[in-house]
């Protein structure tokens, strides 16, 4: 059982700080992830979840600690980025450029070959008819699909989507979700962060709830749910937060 | 680092200032040599022109275009690829299409009017200025994370180069008016390469004889081969420097 979930083990964080000048973003942060599993990052605004995910991407460079993907410390490294894709929460690319020439530009950056990519959702969302389509043209909806369709792409072994559902029409927040789970079974890693708790009912395999900078609570979504009783992600989480407020 | 260069040349290509900016170049280097007869004028009434209009394109441009391409930067960050190739592709995009605009809207008119030294002269060193720019472009819109702020110092430094320099070397000069500080002047001027280039091809145009004494002393450095050695490795570290500052602090930003 050991070996197996060392095995598994995709991102561990240990004791990570990050200060925006007097402001502490994150405080001692210490968390693993493992494959396999959906991972629901929430909390109240500014508790440093994207600081966290930016963290991971190597886009902010933490005070102090260490972050492992696949047992590799990351600091001033850029090829274990191959294995991560991500999802902006806001989703721009270069105004004068295609859908078609966006897509290309991170073919060649990947390189990867033609049949070892995933274009399930690019099909989905139906965006190979509309190639030609320059990025400013698009609605922040086209734009959210087509910064999904990139995460997805390379088939990566972690997957960190930042509000994934935000300004995505209903058809296609679903076939995002079914993508999710589909990727989840095949042993990846999914990170999401989103406000919208419903979305991420049937999804999520735990819970993380960040608050001033630090993980409240990791649980998996089934004991977080027997705890309390409910069978609403939503509620149980509610819930939960009462209880850590009774405390303090 | 070929790959992202591609990417932002045909992005900046596409975009339209770049495009009016090259045709701005066109008709005015076409006109002011259509109107002079004497090629070597026509030089002399282009350069005042250029020494203005490129600083200010170039700086102007770039940290605007940086500001604007902030998410994409971002987006180029989460993707497997070193962030000093990010930075050099962007700068090296960015330098060769202003300096492209540059070569299109004064070269060619120049190629066919003023084929000269003087002429040659005005290209490089309008090619150099653009450069210098583009580099003290990415290091104001590096350190300065709010865009108004970031163009406004962008403005401030061309204000300095363009005018603000030359006041105070003024002051300098009836300053210390009763000392001999021809030789000074020569490497106050190395601190502006706006300077620097108007005074190299100013002697080339030999309207030194205009300049008096200091035009000598600036003859007699300047006209050398080491006097030009050193200012194109001056006008190189004009470059060098600022990106070299500002790859620095990208490599460790939080974006």
């Amino acid at each position: 059982m050991l070996t197996n979930e060392s095995l598994r083990l995709m991102i561990a964080i240990q004791h990570l700080s990050k200060r925006f000048g007097k402001l502490t973003v994150l405080n001692d942060v210490c968390l693993t992830l493992q494959g396999g599993h959906c991972v629901a990052l929430i909390g109240p605004n500014g508790s440093g979840k994207t600081t966290l995910i930016k963290s991971i991407l190597g886009m902010v460079v933490p005070q102090s600690g260490k972050i492992t993907v696949k047992g590799k410390d990351i600091a001033n490294e850029w090829q274990y980025r191959n294995r991560i894709g991500y999802m902006p929460q806001i989703g721009r690319y270069p105004e004068n450029m295609s859908i078609g020439q966006v897509l290309n530009m991170m073919k060649d950056i990947r390189k990867m070959p033609e049949s070892a990519l995933d274009k399930e959702l690019f099909v989905a969302f139906g965006l190979d008819g509309m190639l030609d389509k320059r990025m400013r043209t698009l609605s922040g909806g086209t734009r959210q699909k087509v910064s999904a369709c990139l995460a997805f792409l390379f088939n990566p072994e972690v997957l960190i989507l930042d509000e994934p559902t935000a300004g995505l029409d209903p058809l296609s927040t679903e076939l995002l979700k079914d993508k999710i789970i589909t990727e989840t079974q095949r042993n990846k890693l999914v990170i999401i962060t989103s406000h919208v708790l419903s979305d991420l009912d049937d999804l999520v395999s735990e819970v993380i709830y960040m608050q001033e900078g630090k993980p409240l609570f990791h649980k998996s979504l089934q004991s977080l749910k027997t705890a309390t009783g409910t069978d609403k992600l939503s509620k149980a989480v509610a819930q939960v937060i009462a209880i850590h407020e009774l405390i303090d | 680092m070929k790959k992202i260069i591609k990417y932002v040349i045909a992005d900046l290509l596409r975009s339209r200032t770049i495009i009016v900016y090259t045709a701005v170049l066109l008709i005015l280097s076409f006109s002011v040599f259509s109107m002079e007869d004497n090629a070597e004028k026509g030089v002399a009434s282009l350069l005042s022109i250029v020494l203005f209009v490129v600083p200010l394109v170039s700086i102007l441009f770039s940290t605007v275009y940086l500001y604007n391409s902030s998410e994409f930067i971002e987006l180029l960050v989460s993707q497997p690829l070193r962030r000093k190739v990010i930075w050099m592709s962007i700068f090296t995009g960015l330098a060769g299409a202003v300096s492209l605009a540059f070569i299109v809207g004064v070269g060619i008119p120049v190629a066919f009017y003023a084929f000269t030294a003087s002429g040659i002269l005005l290209v490089l060193c309008g090619c150099a200025l653009s450069l210098v720019f583009v580099s003290i472009a990415l290091w104001a819109a590096v350190r300065i994370r709010d865009k108004a702020k970031g163009i406004g110092l962008s403005i401030l430094l061309w204000l300095y180069f363009a005018l603000l320099f030359d006041a105070l070397v003024l002051f300098f000069l009836f300053q210390f008016s009763d000392y001999p500080i021809e030789s000074a002047m020569v490497a106050l001027s190395m601190l502006n390469p706006i300077d620097i280039s108007r005074i190299l091809i100013l002697l080339q145009i030999d309207v030194s004889a205009m300049m008096g004494y200091t035009g000598a002393i600036f003859r007699n450095f300047f006209g050398t081969a080491g006097g030009m050695a050193t200012t194109a490795a001056v006008l190189v570290l004009w470059t060098v420097m600022p990106l070299w500052f500002s790859l620095r602090f990208f490599k460790r930003k939080d974006l």
